[in-house]
């Protein structure tokens, strides 16, 4: 099972993940989850999360970037549900084995993400804190999907970016059975 | 007694002690005193208003019976077993050294050997009265030093009525009383009688009364309670106090148990006030003019060896050795149980009239020196660095929570702070529902928590937190009202009924305050949204923002709530200013959302 972790505080507003959220939804075996919708009050029910997790083979964590991380409810989420002896320490191993996806977008172009740039660092700087999260509970980092620019994106290039994503996932369902 | 005179001795007694006890206070004296020298201002060899001290002291009496009802309230069976062995233990030492001291005493001043024993045992009790309500006034009850005092005078209780009882034997003609197996058998019909009373047919019967909801015959039914086991006890030969206390203890597990102590507390505080005033009136001051000194030998023997037995004994009890004196000075001081057993000993020719109004002084006195004793072993014990702070001895049994109103909002809040292991008193005044509530193993307390006294009893003054659930508007604010001048430090939550409550009880400066319904009904509209197909986080950020703004508008209309027309019209400004604001909140989000894309 594929697991879609999804939080996007607005997403009704949303251009970029709403059209790669689009590309992928209708897949088999893939279980929508809209942490927004879900916890509109940020009121976490770590059981119920900690039990679709052991049922996805794939997570998936997408969002768009804010202040170089994801949004707060998914930060609240990897504070609440990957907790000691779970996800991590000893006897933490429910995550083991299971790969995980990152697609997130940013509000920048690519340029912006080099040394002299708006963010002065390559965008391979911002990426260390959301993997070594998965890789701390020993889940297998897949190559993320970022999509630059997601504000004036042009419509052909966001329609590439949503079916690399889409071609992605069914390459991983075909690999798992 | 006629009724103009019983008005006029009314008047008499409460502008004695209006005048002295206020003052006795001001110059750190304690009431006690204060009430002893109302008494000796007003009595026979004073002003002369009143005469029958013999009468009023019988009757003030009562005052200890209710004392010592309230004492019992405050401990249940399982802490007066633990008691016991000081009770037993410590009070037979006691009532032995002190009695065989006094007894020597007394015989060194020329009284024959039974005269002098008789005499003696009845001076070696301490007045619980003038103790009692002294370690009230210093908190110590609850400390060691207060609770080793206070087995010794229970024990002195059990002890006066073999004493009373046998001192006839040590004179010349035996009284006309009962044989002995008679008198057991009444003695253990009566506290049997005590304990049915106590523990089966009074909780029923306050139940009853409670749902009539007229509350002065609960006043009525629990001053009738008391003063039932009194006459019960006198029937049987018993003290009534000691009936009144083991009554008190039957109902201090009971849900009435702070409702019964509100409204004794004033009763016992008044009748308590009028026996010591008595005691002022009983002092003899002819026999004081016509023998200086020896009384003052007798009232310096008798505090001085008493207090030097209790001085000796005090390790043997459990006093730490920096309150030997205050425990002595606690005790020194002779008892209401002397005059009886002066008056009995006098009567079977065991002691002579001039010794009797001789002792009896000695006895008045030195109650009336007590305070000054107490004073004196905190001077010495200040002066030494030994006694520590007072506070640090109060036992604090209280909860941090008090809940007023366990209504279906109070349950809820109530719930949720006992499933974090709070420790919450609950009041309420729905007997049906305090009896549901108690199955599930809840402390609920009966009684209207707009009353001072009540909340006293339930502890207001060392909890940290009120909740005012009551769904009575008057009732909630009245309470809001009492809590801020009485306990200021109590931090106050308050359920509002409704956008008018709400400003009263924000005019009173209480800030924690939820709208009964409006929370809910914010959820139910975020809700209606999320069916009209907005998400649901949207739904809850407008959500937030019409409560951010509905509070901003109702605080735009505190100043001017009072005045009907212009708040009307504020109402409606803000109402249209709301309007304007959310207009222009979803425009600025159309616009937010629009050309300029979004991730």
């Amino acid at each position: 099972m594929i697991l879609l972790i999804y939080a996007h505080p607005h997403h009704s507003r949303s251009i970029a993940q709403r059209a790669l959220l689009e590309a992928v939804i209708d897949l088999p075996r893939l279980t929508f989850h809209p942490l927004y919708d879900r916890y509109p009050d940020f009121a976490i029910d770590v059981a119920a999360e900690q039990a679709l997790m052991r049922r996805a083979q794939l997570v998936i964590w997408q969002h768009p970037l804010y202040w170089y991380a994801p949004p707060a409810l998914l930060k609240l989420w990897y504070e609440d549900v990957l907790t000691r002896g779970w996800a991590f320490g000893e006897g933490g191993d429910a995550l083991a084995g299971k790969d995980c996806l990152w697609v997130t977008s940013t509000g920048a172009l690519p340029e912006a993400y080099q040394a002299g740039g708006a963010h002065q660092h390559d965008f391979a700087a911002f990426e260390p804190v959301v993997k070594q999260t998965a890789r701390f509970c020993k889940m297998n980092w897949q190559e993320p999907i970022v999509v630059h620019g997601a504000h004036r994106i042009d419509a052909a290039m966001l329609a590439q970016h949503a079916a690399q994503y889409r071609a992605r996932l069914q390459a991983w369902s075909q690999a798992h059975g | 007694m006629a009724e103009g005179s019983l008005l006029r001795d009314a008047l008499v007694y409460l502008g004695a002690a209006v005048v002295c006890v206020p003052l006795a206070q001001r110059f750190g004296l304690g009431s006690v005193l204060g009430y002893l020298i109302a008494g000796c201002v007003i009595g026979p060899w004073g002003l002369g208003l009143v005469q029958e001290a013999a009468s009023t002291l019988h009757f003030g009496e009562f005052g200890v019976v209710l004392m010592l009802f309230l004492i019992g309230l405050e401990l249940d069976l399982k802490r007066l077993m633990q008691m016991r062995g000081s009770v037993f233990g410590g009070g037979s030492l006691q009532m032995a050294a002190c009695g065989a001291l006094l007894a020597a005493g007394l015989l060194a001043a020329g009284l024959a050997w039974h005269s002098a024993l008789a005499a003696g045992l009845a001076m070696a009790m301490s007045s619980t009265a003038v103790a009692v309500q002294s370690m009230n006034e210093r908190n110590l009850l609850g400390a060691p030093v207060g609770k080793s005092a206070f087995a010794i005078l229970l024990f002195q209780d059990i002890a006066a009525i073999p004493l009373i009882a046998l001192v006839p034997l040590l004179g010349v003609q035996a009284a006309g009383a009962d044989p002995g197996w008679l008198q057991a058998i009444k003695a253990l019909a009566a506290i049997a009688g005590v304990i049915v009373i106590g523990r089966f047919l009074t909780r029923p019967a306050m139940r009853l009364i409670a749902q009539t909801d007229v509350r002065e015959i609960f006043t009525a039914f629990a001053l009738l309670l008391v003063i039932g086991i009194a006459q019960l006890m006198t029937l049987a030969g018993l003290s009534m106090a000691l009936g009144a206390f083991l009554a008190g203890v039957l109902l201090a597990s009971s849900e009435y148990r702070h409702a019964l102590e509100a409204d004794i507390a004033p009763f016992k505080g008044l009748l308590l006030g009028l026996f010591f005033i008595a005691v002022g009136m009983s002092i003899d001051f002819g026999v004081v003019l016509r023998e200086p000194a020896l009384l003052a030998l007798l009232l310096a023997g008798l505090l001085t060896l008493k207090g030097i037995g209790l001085w000796l004994i005090a390790p043997r009890l459990g006093v730490a050795p920096r309150e030997r004196w205050l425990f002595a000075a606690l005790l020194a001081q002779g008892g209401e149980f002397a005059f009886v057993v002066f008056g009995v000993a006098r009567g079977a020719q065991l002691l002579p009239q001039r010794w009797e109004a001789l002792l009896t002084a000695a006895v008045a006195l030195s109650m009336a020196a007590t305070p000054l004793l107490i004073i004196l072993a905190y001077r010495y014990a200040a002066r030494h660095g030994t006694l520590a702070r007072e506070d640090d001895v109060i036992e604090n049994e209280h909860a941090e929570v008090l809940i007023a109103g366990f209504g279906r909002y109070g349950q809820i809040v109530a719930r949720l702070l006992l499933a974090h292991d709070v420790r919450i008193t609950v009041l309420d005044h729905d007997p049906d529902q305090i009896e549901l509530i108690r199955k599930f193993g809840y402390k609920v307390f009966y009684g209207d928590a707009t009353r001072i006294d009540l909340l006293e009893a339930a502890g207001a003054a060392q909890a940290k937190l009120l909740v005012v659930a009551i769904d009575q508007v008057e009732d909630s604010l009245a309470l809001v009202d009492l809590a801020r001048q009485e306990f200021p430090k109590l931090k106050i939550i308050a359920r509002a009924r409704n956008v008018r409550h709400w400003m009263e009880l924000t005019e009173r400066g209480v800030t924690a305050i939820e709208r009964e319904t409006f929370e809910s009904s914010l959820r139910s509209g975020r809700a209606a949204l999320e069916a009209l197909g907005m998400p649901p986080y949207e739904a809850r950020e407008f959500a937030d923002d019409f409560r951010r703004r509905n509070i901003a508008t109702l605080r735009a209309m505190l100043p001017h709530f009072r005045d009907e027309s212009k708040s009307l019209a504020l109402a409606k400004s803000g109402r249209a200013e709301l309007e304007e604001n959310l207009r222009r909140d979803r425009e600025a989000r159309s616009h937010r959302g629009g050309a300029q894309g979004w991730q």
